[in-house]
């Protein structure tokens, strides 16, 4: 299709002013979070209406158009990143908060909705929603469903896929299907709704979306505990998890990572080789308890300092200083490169050793700030990008370490995911069959890849007759027997 | 039905499984009435494959079984030539507690495994019904069984990490991995629980564990109608206390709603006072012994011809109630509630009257619950009621996509033919 016929079909779904075309302004959506992907996609279209994205994605389909969704592009793995002659489909403009309904506690959004409006929308009735990416404030819901978001509070009430109950989806066809049972559990059929929460944009487009909402606590218990490395703030971190406690969050974070969040937020943290922020909710008398059993394990850890955040004001101020983590590494880096690998929690003291070793060896700088509940590992490879050479090694680097993580037991990423960016690694994670396994899924809902081509897997299959030894059998063949 | 020409003999099944593992099939290895020719018990991930590869080159129907609890879910078999047994595949391949993770095959038996994991103190957050009748894990997910504590910790698609597969053709893949947060690749681990075996034989799982709880105490009330049922589930959804399950049962005399708090001592005493304060203002409130705590057998036990499994929004238990009670006097038929109120899960055995009464209820709960976004499936009935009453009820508009991906993981269609939603 001839480019000024293209920009007239979708003017014609969206009006002028839904369609973006001069290339400046195509500019400003080439990359997503992750900047070292660039695209300058043919189209950038701004719908309003699930009626509007289905009717684009129809155009699309009918031309043979590959497109890319678009949440508030703050992905970190490329997701977003526009494929050249593609339409590139922004979903910030489906803003509406569409229901609460409190009783069944679910709230239904449009994909644009950003993820804390939904617990603003309902703390005043003693609720929230409970992932909280770092991203919370600008990233949107449709993104966090695509990527299956995680939070600090996601080792106790579990990630994006356990609190989202239902979606409209248009699919790469133009068709419309629901998925989930929304309101009502266990909806009949395949579990589509669970395939489709973090497949990263490459099935379809969510529309409407039913999010899990989640009473708030009778108490919140936080603490900071100072530690004389890594090791030591590991080895509570097992006491805690391993005495039958189900923390809120337990983070942590390594002394280089300290330094860059007093240099920018002044959280007044303590001068430490590690420190862990342990914080618990629930009912009030079993918090109580846990807590000072905590404190108890942080002391035989020979923490050398456990500060218990005394009202919301602390609670805040510890959390502000381990969100400004990715922010601060400004202050002591020009550049930083961040993988998102996860190893399993008895294997942290081993990987974060082997992780110091690597950074020694390579002569580079990598600070540590960690989900240290559940072994996802954000390690920050400290680089600058005007010395040739060292984007390079800083890639390099980071790849060494995500080797590392897999050797471990782990996984290629917790909450980020693989978008552009580290599909090269399936292969050393998954096995031919496995990944031509997971795009039989892909072929199913998109046969003719177009939705967000390129992303998550190193080769596309082709969504034809499986390869392999398919041979009608001589009696089917003869008419004798039936296929059914 | 077509008529099928057996183009297999036990011999073929043996030269992969070994001699002792594969027998003509008895009486009661029938699935729905449906007689299979051959039960063949395969002892590795290996041995599916190379089960699976001959059935597909063969054009075999297959139905995988674990311990068999669950086998009359779903439609009568289309189709049906080889019993596939997983329970020699029983194995914790590995469980580190310091990880709150283990992968285990198929086969292990569900109590086996948690007594196994009681051990280190730690437990799987699933407790269908079925467990205490030797389900496999892996039937359980492939059936996607449930019991009261999902209000708490899920349902297995919550809990389930990882998965080895084999599908139709003898593929072996596998999805997840062994740690708890994991995006990498597509989550088929959710895709096939639930899938009923019609996507491929699983062969191990992957899953969270939970600390066991120290102590528990279960509060009910006594409800004096539908109504208060209502009311009092939705008075302690809204509270701050965080019980296991919420449970109800509406049988006979006998019409409670209880309360299962678990946790610490110091914390399960508070809480169970929260919620024997919060009960007490819909009725006569009382504490339950741990054997009277959860209600007995699920409905589809005893007496009961036909067992449904109602889902809706869980704010409108009442009216679940009152549609199944009005529905059920009606037309003559007796109905044994419980449910898991907290998630809106109602399970309803019909016992008494003519079977077209029966299934008159059935169709008249489908339609109304259908309407309210919601769900009705037969979970058990004789092959003669789900002529009439189809067991899964329509999946509107997903039906075409369901469709797709069952023709992609299974061209030929030789895994469960027939049984599950829309006839694939
Ligand atoms: C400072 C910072 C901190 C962060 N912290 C965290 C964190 O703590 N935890 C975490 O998990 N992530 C974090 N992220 C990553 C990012 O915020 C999340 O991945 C987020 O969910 C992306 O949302 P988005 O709206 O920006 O999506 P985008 O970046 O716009 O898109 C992400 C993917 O979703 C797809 N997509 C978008 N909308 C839809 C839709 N409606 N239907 C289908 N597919 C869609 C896109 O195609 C793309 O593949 C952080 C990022 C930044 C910049």
């Amino acid at each position: 299709m001839q480019r000024d016929l293209l920009i007239r079909g979708m003017q014609d779904i969206l009006g002028p002013e839904g369609v973006i075309s001069e290339r400046e302004q195509l500019r400003s959506y080439e990359c997503d979070g992750l900047m070292n992907y660039r695209v300058i996609p043919e189209l950038v279209v701004l719908p309003e209406t699930a009626e509007q994205v289905q009717s684009v994605v129809k155009l699309c389909y009918d031309e043979g158009i590959p497109f890319v969704a678009r949440g508030s592009g703050t992905g970190l793995s490329g997701g977003a990143l526009p494929v050249e002659s593609g339409v590139l489909i922004v979903l910030s403009r489906l803003r509406r908060i569409l229901e609460v309904d409190i009783p069944n506690q679910r709230v239904v959004v449009e994909p644009g909705v950003i993820n804390i409006w939904v617990s603003q929308e309902v703390a005043e009735e003693g609720y929230y929603y409970a992932p909280d990416p770092a991203s919370q404030i600008v990233s949107s819901i449709g993104g966090n469903l695509a990527e299956n978001s995680g939070g600090v509070h996601c080792l106790k009430y579990g990630f994006t896929t356990n609190h989202v109950m239902g979606a409209e989806i248009v699919l790469p066809d133009g068709t419309m299907v629901n998925v989930g049972g929304g309101k009502a559990a266990d909806a009949p059929g395949y579990e589509l709704l669970g395939a489709f929460v973090g497949s990263e944009g490459t099935l379809g487009i969510a529309t409407k979306i039913t999010l899990r909402i989640v009473r708030k606590p009778e108490a919140v218990r936080t603490l900071l505990a100072a530690f004389k490395d890594t090791e030591e703030a590991g080895g509570a971190v097992s006491g805690i998890i391993g005495g039958g406690i189900v923390p809120a969050a337990i983070e942590m974070m390594d002394s280089l990572c300290i330094e860059a969040v007093e240099t920018a937020v002044h959280p007044g943290f303590p001068r430490a080789g590690a420190i862990l922020i342990v914080e618990l909710d629930g009912p009030a008398a079993e918090v109580e308890y846990q807590f000072q059993h905590t404190i108890k394990v942080c002391e035989e850890n020979d923490a050398s300092e456990v500060r218990i955040a005394e009202d919301d004001e602390e609670r805040a101020l510890f959390w502000k200083g381990r969100k400004a983590a990715f922010a601060a590494m400004g202050r002591i880096a020009n550049d930083y490169y961040v993988q998102d690998s996860v190893v399993p929690r008895t294997e942290l003291g081993a990987v974060l050793k082997r992780i110091s070793e690597l950074g020694a060896e390579y002569g580079m700088r990598v600070a540590n700030v960690f989900h240290a509940g559940d072994g996802n590992l954000h390690p920050l490879v400290l680089y600058d990008n005007d010395v040739e050479g060292e984007a390079e090694k800083a890639e390099a680097l980071a790849g060494d370490i995500v080797f590392t993580c897999l050797e471990h037991g782990g996984s290629l990423t917790g909450e980020h995911g693989i978008g552009e960016d580290k599909k090269k690694y399936m292969p050393k994670m998954f096995t031919t069959e496995d990944l031509d396994t997971m795009q039989l899924l892909r072929c199913a809902f998109d046969p003719h890849q177009i939705c967000n081509p390129g992303k998550i897997f190193p080769t596309p299959r082709l969504c034809g007759e499986r390869p392999g030894p398919f041979r009608m059998h001589p009696v089917q063949q003869a008419g004798l027997a039936e296929n059914f | 039905m077509a008529t099928r020409t057996k183009n297999v003999s036990v011999e073929d099944l043996q030269n992969i499984v070994g001699e002792g593992h594969a027998r003509e099939a008895g009486a009661g290895d029938a699935v729905d009435g449906v007689p299979p020719s051959f039960v063949v018990e395969p002892g590795s991930t290996e041995e599916i494959a190379g089960l699976m590869k001959l059935a597909n080159d063969r054009d075999l129907a297959v139905a995988p079984r674990g311990g068999g609890t669950t086998m009359s879910l779903g439609n009568p078999p289309r189709a049906l030539d080889l019993i596939l047994g997983t329970t020699r595949m029983n194995a914790v391949v590995e469980h580190v507690p310091g990880d709150q993770v283990v992968r285990v095959q198929s086969g292990i038996r569900f109590g086996d495994l948690q007594e196994r994991l009681a051990g280190s103190d730690q437990m799987l957050g699933v407790d269908p019904p079925e467990a205490g009748e030797g389900a496999t894990v892996g039937g359980i997910v492939a059936a996607n069984s449930s019991g009261p504590r999902r209000y708490r910790y899920g349902t297995v698609r919550d809990l389930i990490i990882g998965i080895t597969v084999v599908l139709a053709d003898g593929t072996v893949a596998k999805a997840g991995g062994k740690v708890v947060k994991n995006v990498a690749g597509y989550d088929l681990s959710k895709l096939f629980t639930g899938s009923l075996g019609t996507l491929g034989v699983i062969a191990e799982c992957n899953f969270r564990l939970h600390p066991r709880p120290e102590t528990a105490r279960t509060v009910a009330v006594e409800l004096p109608d539908t109504a208060s049922a209502g009311a009092a589930s939705q008075a302690i959804l809204h509270a701050q206390i965080v019980p296991s399950a919420v449970e109800l049962v509406w049988d006979g005399e006998t019409r409670l709603l209880t309360i299962l708090i678990e946790g610490i001592p110091s914390g399960v005493e508070a809480q169970a006072e929260a919620a024997s304060h919060i009960l007490g203002g819909f009725g006569e409130v009382r504490e339950l012994a741990d054997d009277e705590a959860m209600p007995s057998g699920p409905p589809g036990a005893g007496d009961d011809a036909v067992a449904v499994k109602i889902s809706a929004p869980p704010a409108e238990l009442t009216g679940v109630l009152d549609s199944t009670l009005g529905a059920s006097s009606r037309l003559g038929v007796t109905p044994r509630i419980t449910g898991h109120a907290g998630t809106g899960v109602t399970y309803v055995g019909l016992s008494g009257g003519e079977e077209e009464a029966r299934a008159g209820v059935v169709e008249e709960l489908r339609e109304i619950w259908l309407r309210r976004g919601g769900s009705v499936v037969v979970r058990q009935a004789s092959p003669a009621f789900k002529e009439r009453v189809e067991a899964w009820g329509p999946i509107g508009t997903r039906l075409d996509l369901t469709r797709r991906v069952k023709d992609k993981f299974d061209p030929r269609g030789i895994l469960n033919p027939g049984r599950f939603v829309g006839g694939i």
